[in-house]
């Protein structure tokens, strides 16, 4: 079940194909199968990347389920540009390697418009490195903060969620000024870790608050106990941020190790997507403080967009499947496909987007957008769109955990989280 | 930085892992020793127990967790007995136990096993709520009640396996078969339902210790590979086939592997064991107990 | 003799020569697809001189693939070496990894060795997750390739037919060394150590030398195809030394057929599109790895390249 189709397909007039024909000329190179045309009515073919399998998998659901319910709604508005989306899926297995060959896949074989939806840190990587190769626009659905560095290409974009430095930027002052100053990081192994680790110990200090030590385990990890003993006993915080399979288990062990009398806990929401907050074993979260993109609970961010994209995706107002309450979601990652979607059809629209061969048009109309208005398109709120970077900015939530429930107590400003960005891909050859 | 309160903490979690991997463990060394294949597959009797205590606490049984988990405790090893026994019915018995085959023919079991798993049950790790849940509170730390339970129920079962091996006829079977398949024949030892049953009962050790570990580490398709190589060096290490040094070296490798992880890095720990394995075979092909029989 | 040796060298570059034609009529996306197949087909042709030729059943040729993509990798990444230096880099550090591996696992033979090379090459997996300030673990480097220059020109290694020809060459060279060595006098004593060691020993010929230096070839054409696959498709990463990377030449191998100089590239080619079309239907294709193990061991020990070369043998000459 790999291409799932979505979109309707419809059938072409003759003089539809006619006019596409002049763009065939451009193409004829790039393969012997060329699309058959580019006329109006002709579905738009956009590839999603999905992690269904592999360590990202709960992540992978999501924002499969999202992007589906994304474009049903697309093509019931009329399509992008009046032409039907077809959303073709590839599993990336959430591996490197295989991000690479699947990549390959939707240029050469599926010849779709665009690609989206990395998010795993190397998964997005390997992507990154074959857009500029194969000349795709890809955007991707991740909180890595390389993009903005300039350390991808003018063919990456992250217009959807806002990322790590950004995120860590916002909240710090509040993890330092509220609940404690000398912090244990326990992070996952990786790139997407490691950014936690850097922007946080930088903002740390400039709040007055110390990183005591950091903890990085395996996001392949079974087993957490082991790593408990390594918390400095003076620490007075714990700033949690985990990924992987093995995310309930990590709580449930941090609250076998601490019980209640632990020091404080800050978490990235990320240790508790998928996971219902009330599961037993996790009572040890009262009171403490979580980091969310977007709220998972409906009283957290009652608005009529929110509304609206939870009705589409299907989730309760708990943050669950609506048919199966025990099936919690990744509310503060998978938003960003939806709005990701919206983002490419505002561009395509922009730009007369028609095919292949207007990538270049595209490109800059997306990068000539400097925000996103908060509505039914981009449900978690207003954005601001730094184009030379590629990478969007907005605001950021923090809640606490009352009655195993999740309360939104602070909402940051999206000026809380900007900063200037390193990159500049415009000076880039296309 | 090695404190007390960090050693016994090393101490408690590798209690855990010896109890669990000498269940898993004896299951490898018990059909090495009987039937002299290596059973690729083995991690994926693991990973079975797991799923079907899922299914039965989460699916089957909407009540309470310790009635899925007890009803897991039987059932798990009775579909992975089949399922074993099926396996060397249609497959190892085909190939006649030839070694390097069976290598082989076990790895494709492995992914054939896994991905089924993976299509069926899919790609999440889900939890599975332990059939007690409670927390022992000591000066430094807390931890996990249900984890000396899992020492108990995996020392009992040995006890269990241990009385089937020495008392029953089965056993007596099993251990003529070991010393001389062929001679056990002549001596009116049905050898091929010695070989089906050898083979389903390691893998029934597998599963329960599956079960057990569940609750700890949620389930998963990919959790057979860790158990695997851990028993796989606790057979090296113990001596291929014998069970005592299995059970002495699981021991061994289970509360090493506890403190080193501890204290060091669980990576550094595996990579410890896996060269000492390698070095052990190299030295003494044999292991490092010399079995007390020919 | 001469004139069969003449026949079989012809026979095998007229293979090369195909796929180099297979680039002007194969689809894009194939061609990305036979630029993988031929470099597994390389580390397969490795692979099968230490198993098809002189009967050692590796698990552990992961960590060949691993030093030759590690060795590459590591080299642009660190040291910012061009493609040419990082693949002689790749091929040299498998090439030391075979040299110490071998002198460690030849003590032991059989199940044993079986045993040795998977645990070493679990070790040397765990290496690179241990190490990951240096090889960054399991998330890997996706590495920014200068172009290759030669003969002042300048040949990007993203352009897909810059991968094909590359690959193909390494191909081309690792096929015919393959043949090559197995039609010399050092390539018959391998076979004759596979087929009886003890009488082979009783000659005079010191076989432990013969395995070592089977064992050492066989590693070092896995690394080079675990450099090229870094270089060609500018990523490495610890997936590459997991077990997967051993028991997929075993796999390709054993469905080409053993001991079968092209059955290699048959074997990857058949089992590269069974899994790349049945990913299309399922996210468990993996289940045709399996499924294709348990079909080989049960029926088709010999392999289609055995199969094949029978049916040939049949037909009057």
């Amino acid at each position: 079940m790999s291409a799932r189709k979505t979109g309707n397909p419809v059938s072409l007039s003759r003089r539809q194909i006619l006019a596409g024909a002049g763009a065939l000329s451009g193409l004829a190179l790039a393969g012997q199968f060329p699309r058959s045309a580019y006329a109006a009515g002709d579905p738009l073919k956009i590839g999603l990347q999905a992690h269904r399998t592999g360590i990202g998998a709960a992540y992978g659901y999501w924002y499969e389920r999202t992007s589906v319910a994304a474009v049903k709604v697309i093509n019931d508005m009329g399509g992008i540009a009046g032409r039907p989306v077809e959303l073709i899926v590839e599993d990336d297995a959430t591996d490197a390697k295989r991000a690479g060959e699947v990549m390959e896949k939707f240029a050469t074989q599926h010849n779709v418009d665009f690609v989206f939806g990395p998010l795993f840190g190397h998964v997005v990587g390997a992507s990154a490195a074959r857009a500029a190769d194969l000349k795709m626009p890809l955007f991707i659905v991740s909180e890595g903060s390389e993009l903005a560095d300039g350390q991808f290409n003018r063919y990456v974009f992250q217009t959807g969620i806002t990322n790590v430095r950004s995120q860590v930027k916002a909240i710090s002052p509040f993890v330092i000024g509220n609940v404690g100053k000398k912090v244990t990081m326990i992070i996952p192994d990786y790139i997407f870790g490691y950014n936690h680790r850097d922007f946080f110990t930088e903002a740390a200090k400039a709040e007055g608050g110390e990183v005591k030590a950091v903890i990085a385990i395996p996001p392949t990890e079974t087993s957490f106990t082991k790593y408990f003993s390594q918390i400095p006993p003076d620490t007075d915080a714990i700033y949690h941020v985990m990924v992987g399979p093995g995310v309930l288990t990590f709580v449930r062990e941090l609250g076998e190790f601490f019980g209640t009398k632990g020091p404080k806990l800050f978490g990235f929401i990320d240790s508790l997507e998928a996971v219902a907050i009330a599961s037993p074993g996790l009572e040890f979260l009262e009171g403490s403080h979580l980091w969310e993109a977007f709220p998972r609970y409906l009283s957290g961010l009652d608005t009529e967009g929110a509304k609206f994209y939870r009705d589409a995706v299907g989730l309760d107002e708990n943050g669950a499947n609506k048919d199966n309450a025990k099936e919690v979601s990744t509310n503060s990652h998978m938003f960003g496909c939806w709005e990701t979607l919206f983002s490419i059809k505002q561009a395509v629209e922009a730009s007369g987007y028609k095919g292949a061969s207007d990538r270049k048009t595209f490109i800059e109309t997306v990068e000539a957008i400097t925000s996103f208005a908060e509505g039914k398109e981009h449900p978690q709120g207003e954005k601001k769109f730094i184009g030379k970077a590629h990478q969007c900015f907005g605001r950021q939530f923090i809640s606490q955990v009352e009655g195993g429930k999740l309360k939104v107590v602070h909402t940051t400003s999206i000026e809380d989280g900007l900063y200037e960005p390193k990159a500049d891909y415009t000076t880039q050859a296309l | 930085m090695i404190t007390g309160p960090a050693l016994l903490l090393a101490l408690m979690e590798g209690a855990v892992g010896a109890a669990v991997l000498a269940l898993t463990a004896l299951g490898l060394s018990l059909v090495f020793g009987v039937m002299r294949v290596i059973n690729i597959a083995h991690g994926e009797f693991v990973m079975l127990g797991a799923i079907i205590v899922w299914w039965c606490s989460a699916e089957l049984l909407g009540a309470h967790p310790a009635l899925g988990f007890l009803l897991a405790l039987v059932m798990a090893p009775v579909v992975v007995g089949l399922i074993a026994m099926a396996a060397d019915w249609l497959v190892l018995r085909r190939i006649n136990y030839d070694p390097e085959r069976t290598i082989v023919a076990t790895m494709g079991l492995l992914y054939v096993i896994q991905q089924s798993v993976l299509m069926t049950y899919g790609p999440d790790a889900r939890p599975i709520e332990p059939p007690v849940y409670f927390r022992i509170q000591l000066p430094w730390f807390g931890y996990s009640g249900y984890k000396l339970i899992v020492i108990a129920l995996a020392l009992l079962l040995l006890g269990i396996t241990w009385l089937i091996l020495s008392k029953s006829r089965i056993g007596l079977y099993m251990r003529a078969t070991r010393l001389d398949a062929e001679t056990a024949q002549a001596f009116g030892v049905p050898v091929r339902r010695v070989y089906a049953s050898v083979f389903a009962l390691g893998a029934m050790l597998a599963a329960v210790s599956g079960v057990l570990i569940a609750p700890i580490q949620q389930a998963h398709y990919l959790m057979g590979a860790d158990p695997l190589l851990l028993s796989f060096i606790v057979v090296i290490v113990g001596g291929l086939g014998n069970l005592r040094g299995t059970l002495l070296a699981a021991a061994l490798i289970g509360i090493g592997e506890g403190m080193i992880a501890v204290l060091f890095s669980p990576t550094l720990a595996k990579m410890i064991a896996t060269l000492l394995v390698a070095l052990v075979l190299i030295a003494r092909p044999g292991g490092l107990m010399r079995e007390s029989a020919p | 003799m001469r004139q069969a040796a003449f026949r079989s060298y012809a026979f095998h570059i007229a293979v090369i020569a195909a796929l180099f034609l297979l680039q002007y009529v194969l689809p894009a996306y194939h061609i990305g697809t036979f630029t993988r197949i031929m470099v597994y087909a390389v580390l397969a042709i490795g692979y099968n001189i230490l198993f098809g030729y002189t009967g050692l059943m590796s698990l552990g040729h992961a960590m060949f693939f691993a030093a030759g993509a590690y060795g590459a990798g590591l080299s642009v990444y660190w040291l910012g070496f061009g493609p040419i230096a990082a693949l002689l880099a790749g091929v040299a550090s498998a090439f030391v990894v075979s040299l110490l591996a071998g002198i460690v696992v030849l003590r032991v033979s059989g199940v044993a060795f079986l045993i040795v090379t998977l645990m070493l090459a679990q070790a040397a997996f765990l290496a690179t997750l241990y190490f990951n300030t240096i090889t960054l673990g399991d998330q890997g480097i996706v590495l920014s390739l200068r172009p290759i220059e030669m003969a002042g020109l300048s040949f990007a290694l993203s352009d897909p037919s810059v991968k094909y020809n590359v690959a193909l060459a390494a191909f081309a060279f690792a096929l015919l060394f393959s043949l090559w060595l197995l039609r010399s006098p050092f390539g018959r004593i391998l076979i004759a150590v596979r087929e009886n060691e003890a009488r082979t020993k009783l000659l005079g010929y010191n076989t432990f030398l013969y395995r070592f230096w089977a064992l050492v070839i066989s590693g070092t054409l896995s690394g080079l195809s675990g450099a090229l696959y870094c270089l060609l498709f500018a990523y490495v990463g610890a997936s590459f030394a997991s077990l997967q990377y051993s028991t997929l030449p075993l796999l390709y191998t054993l469905l080409g057929g053993t001991g079968v100089t092209l059955g290699p590239l048959a074997g990857t080619a058949i089992m590269y599109y069974l899994i790349d079309i049945s990913s299309s239907f399922t996210s468990s294709y993996m289940i045709i790895v399996g499924a294709a193990l348990l079909v080989i061991t049960l029926w088709f020990p010999e392999g289609i390249g055995g199969w094949v070369r029978r049916f040939l043998r049949r037909k009057p000459a």
